[in-house]
């Protein structure tokens, strides 16, 4: 990693602050982003499961949709249901192709008087090149580049988040609010990426340092680099872009049915409907998305092969490690559809060996989102 | 007996004909919590500069090489179910394997504690 490299990389409004922090800053997206802090990989993972994490994830992309029928033009770009998303709820979809593969996936939240989505940091430009291309004269597209993004994630997060945002804590498992910390004007949004209860937490870039300051000093929190956010998301069983799911894969193939709403399933309307409804109704996706378990104690990382009892390739490790949770070896990829089915018995070419394993069930480690109370 | 290291940040303890190998505290404390070691079988043959085993952190698999040429002749065996062991003890419990070093002359191009420690000073 040179130094005229990293010149050219992108800083979020936190730099300082990972630096201060003592932050292992690698190239990541095109920013310089924080993979660990001194606690280690491990137990920056462990302290988000039984605490509370701060991540910092300004890199990706905030975007609003201003303008009346911003919810149905968005339901041309993506598979899910936008229009009959109540105010201040978030939904996950994504921009599909006309071939059904998936350009990139995001959060979208109606709000009050627009729409404000997040995006991944790799994708953004190239997210907003395709909404602006599509946009109609009368919606308005705006970057907010002035504003940095965090997470506060784990089982402690949403009681931290209260002492600053009073009834933060009652807020239901994807929805959004508008908060005052530490003086700062804040969107809130109680989802994540790690598979704990916690919120997203948007802020002026002039007040973030200010505001993860003050949520750090709380006994309870710890910084948390981009490692163990891979660990913790794989372990939750969620896709990373680039990886999991990409161009190649589409919904379907990808596991992700369920993101698509029955008036969806019915209308299409989004790009490669054809495509991704006819896989899902007729069940036919040559290959799917799936979780695996190898037998020992070897991670069988991504890239590697998937072999069936005679050596035939049957699939690929899309992204694989160590599950610090689960406690053991941990994976996801896509197999051909036929050795799809939890408890198929597969194995794992990893360097020279052949390995056992067993397509599973995602998340590896249950989910503990907050659901409201009805 | 005497201890040798190599800038692949091996080190390797020679009694006789006998080296046993590892990793330095360097190396583990740049790769972080170790959770897997992939350790190479009783009876094979290296040459040095061979992979001969596999570190995985929770992040990424790191190859090891073999500081010289010859036939291992044990495994740590505790490390199948204690990989850790490698970050709290790396020149201590922590051993990856022995070996019966085929030409001893290759020692020489290794380097002794002063150097080593001279060498990941000019890394930092």
């Amino acid at each position: 990693m040179s130094v005229e490299n990293n010149s050219s990389l992108l800083k979020t409004p936190l730099y300082s602050l990972h630096e201060d922090l003592g932050g292992k800053m690698v190239p990541f997206a095109g920013y310089l982003m924080p993979v660990q802090y001194p606690l280690g990989v491990m137990g920056e993972h462990n302290h988000t499961r039984e605490k509370a994490g701060l991540f910092d994830v300004s890199h990706m992309g905030q975007v609003v949709i201003k303008g009346h029928g911003a919810d149905k033009w968005l339901e041309t770009l993506v598979p899910g249901n936008i229009i009959d998303l109540k105010t201040n709820r978030i939904r996950y979809t994504m921009f599909t192709d006309e071939n059904g593969g998936i350009l990139d996936d995001l959060m979208i939240t109606k709000r009050e008087n627009d729409i404000f989505m997040v995006v991944n940091a790799a994708c953004k430009e190239q997210d907003i090149a395709h909404m602006r291309a599509n946009l109609p004269a009368h919606l308005d597209l705006i970057e907010l580049s002035d504003r940095a993004l965090v997470a506060l994630q784990g089982p402690m997060a949403a009681e931290v988040i209260s002492r600053f945002a009073a009834g933060a804590d009652q807020m239901d498992f994807m929805s959004y609010a508008e908060v005052s910390i530490c003086g700062a004007d804040c969107f809130i949004s109680r989802c994540g990426y790690t598979g704990e209860d916690g919120h997203e937490i948007s802020i002026p870039a002039d007040k973030a340092i200010e505001v993860c300051n003050a949520l750090l000093a709380e006994p309870e929190v710890e910084a948390i680099g981009l490692g163990a956010r891979d660990s913790l998301r794989l372990e939750a069983g969620l896709c990373l872009y680039g990886h999991d799911i990409t161009t190649d894969t589409t919904p379907i193939e990808g596991s992700l049915d369920w993101s698509i709403g029955p008036r969806r399933r019915a209308e299409g309307g989004f790009p490669g409907a054809d495509k991704i409804l006819g896989q899902l109704n007729n069940g036919d996706a040559s290959k799917l998305r799936v979780g695996i378990l190898p037998s020992g104690r070897a991670p069988a990382r991504e890239g590697t092969e998937i072999l069936d009892a005679n050596d035939n390739v049957i699939g690929i490790v899309t992204s694989g490690g160590f599950g610090p949770t689960f406690g053991g070896p941990v994976a996801m990829g896509y197999v051909n559809s036929n050795y799809a089915k939890t408890g198929t018995d597969i194995f794992l070419a990893v360097r020279k060996k052949k390995l056992e394993a067993k397509v599973a069930d995602m998340p590896f480690v249950p989910q503990r989102y907050y659901r409201k109370p009805k | 007996m005497t201890i040798y290291y190599s800038e692949d940040h091996e080190w390797i303890e020679v009694e006789g004909k006998t080296g046993t190998v590892g990793i330095t505290d360097y190396a583990q404390n740049a790769l972080g919590d170790i959770v897997f070691v992939e350790l190479p079988e009783v009876g094979e043959d290296f040459a040095k500069g061979d992979e001969v085993a596999v570190v995985e952190s929770v992040k990424a698999a790191s190859e090891i090489y073999c500081p010289v040429g010859g036939e291992i002749t044990a495994v740590n065996e505790e490390l199948e179910d204690n990989a850790a062991l490698v970050n709290t003890s790396p020149d201590g419990d922590g051993w990856f394997f022995k070996i019966e070093i085929a030409d001893e002359s290759e020692l020489e191009s290794l380097m002794d504690a002063a150097g080593y420690k001279e060498f990941i000073a000019g890394l930092e």
